[in-house]
C-alpha cells in the first residue's frame, strides 16, 4: 500500500506529460532560431477546437482526430510561419514578443467569434473515464493514457533526433548554425519543419488537455505561461531539459494546489525565479 | 546637405543645448491637456485615467525605450504603489501627497531590491523573471486577504481633499486636475533625465550594450538606478490611481497591465519622450470608445494593431509621423 | 628599456580541448609602436580579449603600469587606463559622433551617472569630446547618425571612443580593417599621430603598414607566441616567412 502523496505525485506527473507535449515544439524552435513565438498557444488551441468541432459536429471518435488536430496546428503554423515570422527572425526580441503575442490576442478573439467564451465539453470513450486501483491508488485511466503518450512522443523524438539524417540536421543547427550553413545544411528549411512538428505537437497537447483543463478562448494565454515557464527552466533547445521542466512544474502545481490551496499558482513561479536565478539558462541549457 | 558644415554656424555645446529646448509644438500639448475642462467636462474621469496611464508607461519607456530592457512584470510597481497609497490612507491618514511619497519610497525600495536580479539577465531570461516576479507578487497579493482584502478589493480608502481644499467629486474635476498635475511634474523630471548624461549613457546601453564596458561604463549600475526610478515613477501612478477612484482591485498587478503597458508604448513609440502619452491617449480612448465591443472582440484589434505596428510602424505613431514630416522637409 | 605600460605573464586559455592562448608573455615598455601579427585564427582577437578582460585566462597575470588587473572587470581596467577598439565596428549606431564621444568623456569623468543635469551644461566634456573628433577628422561629420557614416569615418570613430577614455595603453584590433587600401593609409596617419606617452600594440594584416609603424612585432602562431623582434629582424627571420607562406606546420 502506497500512501496518498504518491497518488498526487502521479497527477502532477500525468500533467507534466501534458505540458511537456504543449512546450517541446516551442523549446526546440527557440533554440534553433531564437524565435519567441509566443502564439505557440494558440496553435495548441487550434488543436483542441479542431478536436471539439470533429467530435461534436461530425461524430468522430476521440482518437481518430488526434491526428487532425495535428496535422491542422502544423499546416496553420507553417503558413504563418512563411508569410511572417520569416522576416523577422533577425529582429529585437521586443518586436518577436509584440508580433507573436498579437497573433495570440487575436487567436483568442477568433475563438471566441466562433465558439463562444463558454467551456468547450467534449466526451472521451467511456473506457477511458474510469480509474484503477493500483497498490491502493486510484490511478485515472485518461491520466495513464497522458504519461504513455508523453513517454512515447519523448522516446519517438530523442530516437528521431539521434537517429535520422533530419535529427542530426537539427541537432547541428541548435549547436552552432553557422557552422550548419557551412556544412551545407539548408538552416532555414531544418526550421520550417521542425517548427510545423513543434506546432504540430502543439496542437496535440491542446487536443489532449481538453478533458484535464477544459477548453475556451483563453487557453492560449493561461497556458503560454507555462509553456515559457518550462521552456526557459528547461533551457533551450532540450529536449530532455523540457522533459525534466515540465515534470518539476506539472508536480509542484499539482501538489501545491493539493496541499496549500490558498497558494495558487505561487509555486510554480517561485520554482521558475529560483531556477533561473540560480542557472539563468535554464536546467539544462548550455547559453 | 547643411549639417556637414554644421559645426562652423553652431557650437557642439549649443547643438546639444538645442536638443533639449521645448518646442512650440510641446508647449502647444500641455496646454490642450487642459481643454477637457471645458471641451470634456463628462469625459474627466477618463481623462485622469488616460494621465494616470500616461504616467504609468513613461515610467516603462524609461527602462524600454531607453535602456532597452523588455519587461512584462511592470505593473508590480505600479500594483505597489497603488496598495500602498490605499493602506497608508485607511491606516495613517488620507493627506494626498504625503500618500503618494509613501507609495513612490515603498515602490523605489522594492524596485532597488529586484534591480540586483534584473541587471544580472537579458534576453528570454529577462522577459521571464520579469514575468515571474509580477506573478508572484500578484498571487502574494491575492493571498494577503487581511491586508489588501484579496479578490475583493482593497475597501475603505478614504481620501481627504487636495491641498485641503479640493475634494475629490463625482465628475473627476479634481481627479484629473490631481492627476495632470502630478503627471507634469514627473514629466520635467523625466524630460530632464533623458536629455542628462545619464539620459545618453542609458541611449548608450540601449544601442550597444557591448561597447559600454569598453568605454569605461558599468552598465549594471545605470541599469540598476534607472529600474529603480522607472519603479519610482510606476509606484506614484498606481497611488494616483488608489486615490482617484478610492479603491484598489487585484487587477493593478495583472499581467494584463503589464502588457497593457507594453502595447500603449510601442503604440505611441518607444524612446520617445511622448511616446507613452500619446500611445496610453489613443489607446484608452479607442477603448472607450469601443467599449461596446465584448471586450473578446476589443483583444482582436490590439492583436492587429500589434501585428501591424511591428511590421509597418516600427517605431509606433511618433517614429510614423517623425519619418513622415522629414520626407515632407526634404521634398 | 622604459617602464612596463602593460605586461601579460603565463597567459593561458582554452576552451575545452580547444587552447588558444599558451604560455603568452609580453610586456609593452611606456610609448611603445607594437605590431601583433600572425595567420588567421592565431588567437590575436583572443589575446586582446584576455587583456582587457573579455575572456578570463584559466592562468597567468596581466599587470597594467605594474599592478595586477588580472581580477578586474573590463569597465575597471578602462577606468586604469587599458583601452580597446573592435575589429568590426562596436559603435553607438542610433547615436551621433558628438553624443558618443561625449558619453565616453562622461563616463571617464565620472559623472555619467547624473540625472538631473543637462548633459548641455557639461561644456569641458563636450568640448573635450568635440576636441577628439576634430584631432581625427570627423569634426565636419560630428552631428550625423552614426549608422549614416562612411564606413571609414566609422573606424576613426572606432579610435575616437577609445581616445576619449584617455588611455596610457591602447590596443587596436585590425583598425583598418574592412578600409580600401588607399585609405587605409589615413587611418595609419591618424595612429601615427596619436601622443608618444601613449603605448600601442595594433593588430595588422598589411605587412607594409606594419613595417612602416611599429617599432617591435610579435608574431603569434597557434596561441603561442611564434618569435618577436624588431622589423628589420622579423623581415629576415625565415620562420616567419614560412609560416605566412604556409610551408610549416602550424595550429
Amino acid at each position: 500500500m502506497l500512501p496518498p502523496v504518491f497518488g498526487v505525485l502521479f497527477d502532477g506527473i500525468a500533467y507534466g506529460m501534458l505540458l511537456f507535449v504543449l512546450s517541446v515544439g516551442m523549446s526546440v524552435t527557440l533554440g534553433l532560431m531564437n524565435f519567441v513565438n509566443l502564439a505557440h498557444c494558440a496553435f495548441a488551441m487550434l488543436g483542441a477546437y479542431v478536436t471539439v468541432v470533429l467530435m461534436k459536429d461530425f461524430d468522430w471518435n476521440f482518437f481518430a482526430t488526434l491526428p487532425m488536430a495535428f496535422a491542422a496546428a502544423a499546416l496553420v503554423s507553417v503558413a504563418v510561419e512563411r508569410t511572417l515570422y520569416r522576416r523577422l527572425y533577425r529582429a529585437s526580441d521586443l518586436d518577436q514578443v509584440l508580433l507573436t503575442i498579437g497573433l495570440a490576442f487575436m487567436s483568442i478573439a477568433i475563438a471566441a467569434w466562433f465558439f463562444g467564451t463558454t467551456q468547450q465539453p467534449i466526451a472521451v470513450p467511456s473506457y477511458m473515464r474510469g480509474s484503477i486501483s493500483v497498490l491502493g491508488l486510484n490511478l485515472g485511466i485518461y491520466r495513464m493514457f497522458l504519461v504513455a503518450v508523453g513517454i512515447a512522443v519523448t522516446v519517438l523524438l530523442v530516437l528521431a533526433l539521434e537517429h535520422t539524417r533530419f535529427g542530426a540536421q537539427v541537432r547541428a543547427a541548435v549547436d552552432n548554425q553557422r557552422m550548419a550553413r557551412g556544412l551545407g545544411i539548408d538552416v532555414d528549411r531544418t526550421f520550417a519543419v521542425t517548427f510545423a512538428l513543434g506546432s504540430g505537437l502543439a496542437g496535440l497537447g491542446g487536443a489532449l488537455a481538453i478533458e484535464i483543463v477544459g477548453l475556451d478562448p483563453q487557453f492560449a494565454l493561461v497556458y503560454l505561461v507555462y509553456v515559457l515557464i518550462i521552456v526557459s527552466v528547461g533551457g533551450l533547445g532540450s529536449i530532455a531539459g523540457s522533459f525534466a521542466a515540465a515534470c518539476l512544474i506539472g508536480m509542484s502545481d499539482i501538489a501545491g494546489k493539493y496541499y496549500v490551496p490558498q497558494l495558487g499558482s505561487f509555486l510554480i513561479y517561485l520554482v521558475m525565479v529560483a531556477v533561473l536565478m540560480w542557472r539563468p539558462a535554464g536546467l539544462f541549457g548550455k547559453r | 546637405m547643411t549639417t556637414l558644415d554644421a559645426p562652423r554656424t553652431v557650437t557642439p555645446q549649443g547643438y546639444l543645448l538645442r536638443q533639449s529646448r521645448w518646442r512650440p509644438i510641446e508647449v502647444a500639448f500641455w496646454l490642450a491637456t487642459l481643454l477637457p475642462f471645458w471641451l470634456f467636462p463628462t469625459y474627466l474621469s477618463l481623462a485622469s485615467q488616460i494621465a494616470i496611464t500616461g504616467l504609468f508607461a513613461l515610467s516603462l519607456d524609461l527602462i524600454l525605450g531607453y535602456a532597452g530592457i523588455v519587461s512584462l512584470g511592470h505593473a508590480a510597481f505600479f500594483g505597489i504603489g497603488a496598495y500602498t497609497a490605499g493602506i497608508f490612507s485607511k491606516f495613517v491618514w488620507g493627506e494626498p501627497f504625503s500618500g503618494l511619497v509613501v507609495a513612490a519610497a515603498v515602490a523605489g525600495v522594492v524596485g532597488y531590491a529586484s534591480s540586483f536580479i534584473i541587471s544580472r539577465f537579458r534576453h528570454l531570461t529577462l522577459i521571464m523573471i520579469t514575468l515571474g516576479l509580477g506573478l508572484l507578487l500578484k498571487e502574494a497579493a491575492n493571498s494577503a486577504h487581511w491586508l489588501t482584502g484579496g479578490s475583493d478589493g482593497l475597501q475603505g480608502i478614504d481620501i481627504w481633499p487636495v491641498l485641503g481644499v479640493f475634494n475629490f467629486d463625482l465628475y473627476g474635476r479634481t481627479a484629473y486636475g490631481y492627476a495632470l498635475g502630478v503627471l507634469f511634474v514627473v514629466f520635467l523630471f523625466a524630460r530632464r533625465l533623458i536629455n542628462s548624461p545619464f539620459g545618453l549613457a542609458l541611449r548608450g546601453i540601449r544601442e550597444n550594450f557591448v561597447r559600454m564596458p569598453a568605454i569605461g561604463a558599468d552598465s549594471h549600475a545605470h541599469i540598476r538606478k534607472v529600474y529603480t526610478i522607472a519603479a519610482i515613477i510606476a509606484g506614484i501612478a498606481g497611488g494616483l490611481l488608489a486615490q482617484t477612484t478610492q479603491t484598489v482591485a487585484l487587477e493593478v498587478l495583472s499581467f494584463e497591465r503589464s502588457a497593457d503597458v507594453v502595447v500603449m508604448l510601442v503604440l505611441g513609440g518607444a524612446g520617445r519622450l511622448y511616446g507613452g502619452l500619446i500611445g496610453a491617449m489613443v489607446y484608452m480612448i479607442a477603448r472607450d470608445q469601443f467599449s461596446g465591443i465584448a471586450p473578446q472582440y476589443w483583444y482582436f484589434w490590439i492583436g492587429a494593431l500589434l501585428v501591424i505596428v511591428v511590421m509597418l510602424l516600427p517605431n509606433g505613431i511618433l517614429g510614423g509621423l517623425s519619418a513622415l514630416l522629414k520626407r515632407w522637409r526634404r521634398r | 628599456m622604459n617602464a612596463v605600460a602593460l605586461s601579460a605573464r603565463g597567459l593561458h586559455k582554452s576552451f575545452g580541448s580547444l587552447v588558444v592562448a599558451r604560455d603568452i608573455d609580453i610586456d609593452l615598455p611606456v610609448g611603445a609602436r607594437y605590431a601583433l601579427i600572425g595567420p588567421n585564427g592565431a588567437g590575436k582577437t583572443t589575446l586582446i580579449n584576455l587583456m582587457t578582460g573579455l575572456l578570463t585566462p584559466n592562468a597567468g597575470q596581466i599587470a597594467l603600469g605594474g599592478e595586477d588587473v588580472t581580477a578586474l572587470k573590463p569597465q575597471a581596467r578602462v577606468k586604469r587606463g587599458l583601452a580597446r577598439t573592435f575589429q568590426i565596428n562596436t559603435l553607438f549606431a542610433g547615436l551621433n559622433p558628438l553624443e558618443s564621444v561625449t558619453l565616453a568623456v562622461c563616463e571617464r569623468r565620472g559623472i555619467a551617472d547624473r540625472f538631473w543635469q543637462n548633459i548641455a551644461g557639461n561644456k569641458d566634456a563636450i568640448e573635450e569630446a568635440y576636441e577628439i573628433l576634430r584631432k581625427l577628422k570627423l569634426g565636419d561629420a560630428c552631428y550625423q547618425t552614426t549608422r549614416e557614416l562612411p564606413y571609414g569615418r566609422q573606424r576613426l570613430l572606432e579610435i575616437a571612443l577609445a581616445l576619449a577614455t584617455k588611455p596610457k595603453v591602447l590596443l587596436l584590433d585590425e583598425p583598418a580593417a574592412g578600409v580600401p587600401h588607399e585609405e587605409s593609409g589615413e587611418i595609419f596617419e591618424v595612429v601615427a599621430g596619436l601622443s608618444d606617452d601613449l603605448t600601442l600594440l595594433f593588430i595588422e594584416h598589411d605587412m607594409h603598414v606594419v613595417f612602416r609603424f611599429a617599432t617591435h612585432i610579435i608574431v603569434l602562431v597557434g596561441g603561442a607566441i611564434f618569435t618577436q623582434g624588431s622589423p628589420a629582424e622579423i623581415a629576415a627571420d625565415p620562420g616567419v616567412r614560412e609560416v605566412y607562406l604556409g610551408t610549416r606546420k602550424h595550429g
